[in-house]
């Protein structure tokens, strides 16, 4: 056997719809467990006075970047068959910046929004409407964002290639560099509880 | 599960028994997050394809379009991307599917934790209104940007993230300076 399971064709295409259920509901799961069904926690990451984003996804990507390299070192998945989005530098830097104000103005991002609107949250469900709005706003802008949208293409490309090093180097790096922000983070927590106390 | 502030004789019989019950604390965020990168680990085991959110309401607004305007629809590449080749239904898709399990765990989890309740997440100073307000404007940002990067940040800081896309990475970084050099806008919002 061998892995991702869905490109050796070990199941069809409308079982993968009810697996994308399973996963959907794994994914909304630890998104509320971790918090992040409210707006005011998420939010509170850029503020410094609760840095669980920060946390939680880097735990996350850890794990899952961790389990990718060691289940394609021991030969069981196949890497060059995982999906690789395609880089366009510059419009996805503008992107996340826009994203970013989207974030702390509206308190959520897609996923969470989504957990948000399912426990009750009346902002979620209406920062849900303000995303179906704006997704709306972009494809009739479509016709001239279009160039702009696909404009500094790379291809598919992941650090290491970009960078001419092994993965397993890039891998340690994102490790230490995460393990770095969860002391920084913890720390940083810390303090600003003691600021509040004053 | 502990029977925490949990008032028995309430005279409203109907009342929301939840809404009586302390809601139960968060996660510890570290397992949280071990959890979220084994449900990402899985998709990409299983799907070779990771996790996404924003796609999902792609194919909803594209196919709201097409139902109105079909011809104006399929004249743009951006819809028309959403609705394929007409064979099947665009809401036959695997993103599609997902974000209804999103919904489904959102709210299992917290009818588990006594988190389902009604009501606006929000800082002390600033009205129901303009809290609404705002959030339908970061929702239009969010939706916006979501596009023009090709994901947010389930499908690509998260996905991408993962399996060291340098374009995800790009984009990672961005989210954090944005959200960080706007804050100080919307603290009253939220302080």
């Amino acid at each position: 056997m061998s892995a991702p399971f869905y490109k050796f064709g070990y199941f069809n295409d409308e079982f993968s719809l009810v697996l994308a259920l399973v996963i959907g509901i794994g994914f909304g799961f630890f998104l509320e467990r971790a918090g992040f069904g409210s707006g005011r926690k998420l939010a509170a990451q850029f503020y410094f006075t609760d840095m669980t984003v920060l946390k939680v996804m880097f735990t996350a990507i850890l794990t899952a970047m961790l389990g990718i390299y060691y289940l394609s070192v021991v030969g069981f998945m196949e890497l060059s068959l995982v999906f690789l989005n395609p880089t366009y530098l510059v419009p996805q830097i503008v992107g996340g910046l826009v994203l970013g104000v989207g974030f702390v103005i509206g308190g959520y991002c897609p996923g969470t929004s989504c957990v948000s609107a399912a426990t009750g949250k009346i902002d979620g469900m209406v920062f849900l409407a303000g995303i179906l709005a704006g997704i709306f706003v972009f494809g009739e802008l479509f016709p001239l964002l279009e160039g702009f949208y696909n404009s500094t293409p790379m291809g598919q490309i992941t650090l290491p290639k970009l960078l001419g090093v092994p993965y397993g180097v890039i891998v340690l790096a994102v490790v230490l560099m995460a393990v770095g922000a969860f002391v920084a983070a913890e720390w940083g927590e810390k303090k600003m509880a003691a600021r509040k106390g004053v | 599960m502990a029977e925490r502030a949990v008032t028995t004789q309430d005279p409203r019989s109907g009342v929301d028994e939840r809404a009586r019950r302390t809601a139960q604390p968060y996660w510890n965020p570290y397992l949280a997050g071990v959890g979220l990168g084994l449900v990402l680990l899985s998709a990409y085991v299983i799907m070779g394809r990771g996790l996404g959110a924003s796609g999902a309401f792609s194919t909803f607004v594209s196919a709201t379009v097409a139902k109105v305007a079909p011809s104006h629809a399929a004249a743009n590449s951006f819809y028309s991307e959403y609705l394929g080749d007409g064979s099947s239904s665009p809401f036959k898709d695997w993103l599609v599917f997902e974000v209804i399990g999103v919904f489904i765990g959102g709210f299992v989890s917290g009818m588990l934790a006594w988190r389902v309740r009604r009501g606006i997440e929000k800082g002390p100073s600033i009205s129901n209104g303009r809290r609404l307000m705002f959030a339908f404007i970061g929702g239009g940002l969010m939706g916006f940007g979501a596009k023009l990067a090709r994901g947010c940040t389930s499908g690509q800081a998260l996905t991408g993230g993962a399996v060291l896309n340098v374009g995800s990475w790009a984009f990672m970084m961005c989210v954090f300076a944005g959200a960080y050099a706007f804050a100080y806008f919307m603290r009253r919002q939220w302080l």
